[in-house]
């Protein structure tokens, strides 16, 4: 909503405030100004001047030489470029020494011909192209005719305003209108408010002898009122009103529009007018469409309406959308000379969905949609005949043709001034408060300690108490309310245990040299459930932005990815990400899809790379199980965790290894497929995919210390020659079962695949630490155990011990 | 050759040697060659047998003498000799102290989540618990639980990304405080509740269909707006410092009444204006009220007895003040040389 101070200081006296200060009361207050507009920034010396002659320039085709009067001596020459500029107008010039807000105007030469200045576009000065009038749009501004030669331009175009772009929140529809803002400041600044006098003397015809309307809607129309204006004399409108509603961002049409226009902007209220003889029928109709019926609007286009749209009728067809948008054919042209203004109240959700249907919104839906004022419906009718009869020369009908059953009294609210401090915390009198409510035009009383507010019908968004208590305060001032901090009984606050292992995690990875990444939940169907660890129906959005981000992800790993390769196409040597979040999968009881964290990690590039002392080392499969390993220590889980080979789409299938916890597949990790990393562009690139609301979601033991071994433990080396399939976890799991409770630790040391090895065999070395925590241990016990164990591994693995 | 005199030679040679000696390898050598079982002295003292007894205890205290000197010089060369050898031995062990050290690899949280953590424990502090809720969401949680009945204006706030007519991306993360209110029933809340939220919104530098936000909940007896006031104020200064002012201006949010935003002065110039506060020396931070009657009254509060306040931010926009982060997408494009530069402690 733009404000023109110039048309505000009609209804409330402004003086003394610099439009910042005043615009910064009125953001204190609730409405954000979010722009102060100056529109004469950048204009200076600009002078109203009369094309005296006109001759074609020799050298160029669509330049004039034009002399210019401004009331001195001589006539100046000026060289002019516009197509519609003709002898006799009265125009604005920019002379030698004047500012535009393109810069500084200088005498100048064109193709040989002296110009002092040019003769200005509105477009020049700074307006905005689309509020221009389509008469001026392609060329210079024509004044009227009895604009005084030498007259200061900007005085004479009324830029000498400042516009305020107030950014409303959708329930203060009241300040969409230049009345509603004139309250608001009327209240903020304790000042008295003007309504505009409608005066103007109808003619003795009725408007009802001539025009029939009936309503078949009235749930969706309470209340219709039509005015009749004949003898209207369609033109240009007076300067003044062009420039107001330029001012607020309305492109001037012709007089019976623009009235109807500067009436939505005073009033709020939408108004159509309708070209009585193209109605034909002398008759309006309001009802719901039938299905499929079809309307031209004022744009041009034909529209197909839904049976649940409101339409205004000539009896026969529709004539406009009730609320939205008037219809082509009936719309006010040059010739129309008999207008129908329409002054009604269409309820809010009606207009809204019918705008929506149509995927058309204007200025009078906006309003209707929000909830306009029922008691400025037929006022504003008023306004709008006056207007006619003043500026477009039409003799109005007597009376008004009315359909009215729209309840138009006020809402009523009782709030007790204890409630008011109690819901502020602090302690406003019971006068305070009056004053502010008589301040904001409430019509307020006290009775048994209670104020009895009738909030003004302009205010649709007070009905409760809370409303009013709002009211108080932001009149008194958000400043004046103290700090406290709330007095309830303490609570502990903090974090789940699921939470907090989330956290360990995250402090894990990082401290393990991951960063921690953030994608996007929405991808692509194509990536929904590339990599996921398990798949189930699919989430798609309604109408997505871009197929891009369309449904809802089963795996993190993509985007993830996505992320590797941005960063290594970028020459980043190592890449190493995690990213903890939401799975979307299937459908749970409620209707919404199950939704499961997920933790991924990538890697892939120079893990260790201190180059001056030799220490190179790519990530591989052991860099990022080492990783795994020590979160899953950390999450005290590590003794129920099982690796086990697998295959898995998209994954190198000799080095890809299935988690499981306590039976249960939890994630995979291990390398990308070869193939998957050319189309990429990646090299080697490791990556895993793990529940990770089962991992921290898992309970776990308490933890209870272990006392310092009091005793010393013995280890033992043996190397063995197994089968090259064999799994080194096998192994390691034949020694821990015979090592039984005095084997404390099984570590792999050494593992030999190459020359001097027989066929299809490998040699794997592993030191067994044994351990009694009661006493020391004697060489007898350890070698019964070991003997134990090497039986086991012959017995059980057929291994050849070296 | 009298003995004295063979005396006074030996020690010469001795002292001389001693000199002469460049290492404690050569000085170890002296000290067998002269002092030891075998050495010269020695054998004098051996010989000492054949001079007339009363010689013997003059001549005795002699050689004693001369040894003693001998063994004092050679002590003292010693020490001289092992200092040098170590510091011969550190001089050859000097290393490039500029030589680059072998980088212990560190990650470190995400930006977002930098802000997300402080501002939870920053409340888990003043007694509040962190609760989560899901992405999709229904309608009625996201909307009308909020007082935003279907067909409200105050929805276009807010595109949305519907599943189904009922189902939608959540908005906002206020319909955690939705649910959190119907299941603790009755009882007093103080909760924070971090999360994604998704928007109808071509990405670009200033909008992403997806960020975060993190809003706060407080129900029980006799909460009011003073209290509000009060919790961001303490909000404030511990996340922006000592020195932050904070105001509240009147806004529009339909599940509070009244509503507020609240501005902070400017961390950067301090509220003399600058680029960052756009010269108004105010930031706007979050926007919070008091929990409508109606919102209540869905979840099973009685309105008449509890009241609330509630309050929300965007930890984007925070984190984008704060760290000076001028495109929303780097958020999400998760470019290293991005995230590795909130690797460092803060004041």
């Amino acid at each position: 909503m733009y404000v023109s101070l110039k048309w505000l200081a009609k209804y409330v006296d402004i003086s003394g405030f610099e439009p910042a200060e005043l615009a910064e009361k009125i953001t204190r207050a609730g409405i954000e100004v979010d722009g102060i507009i100056d529109l004469s920034a950048g204009l200076k010396k600009l002078m109203v001047g009369e094309v005296k002659e006109k001759e074609k320039h020799p050298e160029a085709d669509k330049l004039n030489i034009c002399q210019v009067d401004f009331g001195e001596e001589e006539y100046s020459q000026i060289v002019c470029g516009a197509p519609n500029v003709a002898v006799g107008q009265k125009v604005i010039v920019a002379r030698p020494g004047a500012h535009l807000p393109g810069g500084k105007i200088k005498k100048a030469k064109l193709r040989g011909q002296v110009s002092n200045g040019m003769i200005c576009s509105l477009q020049e000065l700074g307006i905005e192209g689309k509020v221009v009038p389509k008469a001026y749009a392609e060329g210079i501004y024509v004044l009227p005719s009895d604009t005084p030669v030498g007259s200061d331009a900007v005085e004479v175009l009324g830029l000498d305003d400042v516009v305020l772009e107030l950014g409303l929140t959708p329930n203060r529809s009241d300040a969409m209108s230049m009345l509603g803002v004139a309250y608001e400041v009327a209240a903020i600044l304790d000042r008295e408010i003007h309504l505009p006098e409608i005066k103007y003397e109808a003619t003795t015809k009725k408007a009802a002898d001539v025009l029939n309307v009936r309503v078949e809607a009235l749930e969706q129309n309470p209340l219709y009122a039509a005015k009749v204006v004949e003898n209207v004399k369609v033109a240009e409108s007076p300067l003044w009103l062009q420039q107001a509603l330029m001012a607020v961002g309305v492109r001037p049409l012709n007089n019976v529009v623009d009235i109807t226009n500067y009436i939505l902007m005073e009033y709020g209220q939408p108004l159509h007018a309708f070209d009585y003889d193209a109605l034909k029928t002398g008759e309006i109709v309001v009802r719901l469409a039938t299905e499929g019926e079809s309307i031209k609007t004022l744009d041009g286009k034909d529209r197909t309406l839904k049976a649940s749209n409101l339409v205004i009728t000539n009896g026969e067809e529709p004539v406009a959308v009730a609320g939205v948008m008037g219809g082509f054919d009936s719309e006010v042209t040059d010739k129309t000379t008999t207008v129908v203004i329409e002054s009604a109240y269409f309820e809010g959700l009606s207009v809204r969905y019918t705008s929506k249907d149509l995927g058309l919104r204007s200025d009078a839906s906006a309003r209707f949609e929000k909830g306009i004022d029922p008691n400025r419906v037929l006022p504003a009718a008023e306004r709008a005949a006056q207007l006619m009869a003043e500026i477009a020369g039409g003799t109005v009908l007597e009376g008004t043709v009315l359909v009215d059953e729209l309840d138009k009294t006020p809402a009523r609210v009782a709030v007790s001034p204890d409630f008011i401090n109690s819901r502020l915390g602090m302690k406003i009198s019971l006068n305070e408060m009056v004053s502010i409510l008589k301040r904001l035009r409430f019509d307020v009383e006290t009775a048994n300690g209670l104020l009895i507010v009738d909030a003004p019908t302009r205010r649709q968004d007070i009905k409760i108490e809370e409303d009013i208590v709002e009211e108080i305060a932001r009149m008194y001032g958000y400043d004046e309310i103290p700090k406290t901090i709330p007095v309830a009984e303490t609570s502990v606050g903090g974090l789940t245990p699921y939470q907090e292992k989330r956290r360990v995690t995250r402090h894990y990875l990082e401290g393990s040299g991951l960063f921690q990444a953030l994608t996007y939940s929405l991808t692509s169907d194509e990536l929904a459930q590339k990599y996921a660890l398990q798949t189930e129906e699919t989430t798609r959005l309604m109408m997505p932005m871009s197929e891009a981000h369309s449904t809802l992800r089963q795996s993190l790993l993509p985007h993830l990815i996505e992320a590797a390769v941005h960063n290594v196409s970028r020459q980043i040597p190592l890449v190493a990400l995690y990213e903890i979040g939401s799975v979307f999968l299937g459908k749970g009881e409620d209707g919404l899809p199950n939704e499961e964290e997920h933790l991924s990690i990538v890697m892939t590039g120079k893990w260790l790379d201190h180059a001056w002392q030799g220490e190179h080392k790519q990530v591989d499969f052991f860099v990022l199980k080492g990783v795994i390993e020590g979160l899953l220590e950390k999450l005290g889980l590590s003794a129920r965790i099982q690796y086990v080979a697998s295959k898995q789409e998209g994954m190198h299938p000799g080095r890809t290894a299935s988690i499981v916890l306590d039976g249960e597949v939890v994630g995979f990790f291990g390398q990308l497929h070869p193939k998957e990393q050319k189309t990429l562009g990646l090299k080697e690139t490791y990556v895993a995919e793990l529940n990770f609301k089962q991992l921290a979601g898992a309970e776990v033991e308490p933890l209870v210390c272990q006392p310092i071994p009091r005793f010393p433990s013995i280890s033992r080396d043996i190397a063995l020659v197994v089968d090259r399939t064999l799994e080194a976890g096998t192994i390691e799991a034949i020694i821990r079962e015979a090592g039984g409770t005095l084997l404390k630790s099984v570590h792999v040391f050494d593992l030999y695949e190459g020359a001097n090895m027989p066929e299809g065999k490998k040699s794997l070395a592993f030191t067994l630490t044994y351990f009694n925590p009661e006493k020391t241990l004697t060489d007898e016990e350890v070698v019964a155990v070991h003997d134990q164990v090497m039986a086991a591994l012959k017995e059980q693995a057929n291994v050849e011990v070296r | 050759m009298e003995m004295a005199a063979q005396l006074t030679q030996l020690k010469q040679e001795a002292l001389d040697r001693i000199q002469a000696a460049t290492n404690t390898k050569e000085l170890n050598d002296v000290r067998v060659a002269y002092l030891g079982k075998k050495g010269p002295i020695t054998d004098l003292l051996k010989g000492m047998g054949k001079l007339p007894a009363e010689e013997r205890p003059k001549m005795g205290a002699l050689v004693n003498e001369v040894r003693g000197e001998v063994q004092e010089v050679l002590e003292a060369r010693m020490v001289e000799l092992e200092e040098k050898a170590v510091e011969a031995q550190l001089a050859q062990e000097t290393i490039d102290v500029t030589l680059p050290g072998r980088t212990i690899k560190v990650g470190n949280a995400h930006p977002l989540t930098r802000v997300t953590e402080e501002i939870e424990n920053l409340f888990i502090g003043m007694g509040y618990e962190v609760v989560e809720g899901p992405e999709v969401e229904k309608d009625y949680y996201n909307f009308e639980a909020l007082n935003l009945p279907k067909g409200h204006p105050a929805r276009d706030m807010q595109d949305t990304f519907y599943i189904s007519e009922e189902i939608l991306m959540r908005t906002h993360t206020s319909p955690v405080q939705a649910r959190t209110m119907e299941e603790k029933k009755g009882s007093s809340i103080r909760i924070i509740c971090p999360g994604k939220v998704f928007r109808r919104d071509n990405d670009d530098a200033t909008h992403s269909h997806q960020f975060n936000q993190i809003e706060g909940l407080v129900i029980g007896e006799n909460i009011r707006m003073s209290d509000l006031k009060g919790t961001l104020d303490v909000f404030a200064k511990k996340m922006f410092g000592d020195e932050r002012e904070i105001r509240l201006r009147p806004s529009y949010f339909p599940f509070t009444e009244p509503s507020v935003e609240m501005d902070i002065s400017c961390f950067k110039c301090g509220g003399s204006g600058c680029n960052v506060c756009k010269n108004t020396g105010w930031i706007e931070i979050l926007g919070a009220g008091m929990v409508h009657p109606n919102v209540l009254e869905m979840a099973g509060y009685d309105p008449k007895k509890v009241t609330g306040f509630a309050f929300g931010m965007g930890q984007e926009r925070i984190a984008m003040l704060r760290y000076g982060v001028e495109d929303i997408r780097d958020f999400y494009t998760n470019d290293v040389r991005f995230l590795e530069q909130f690797q460092r402690a803060e004041d």
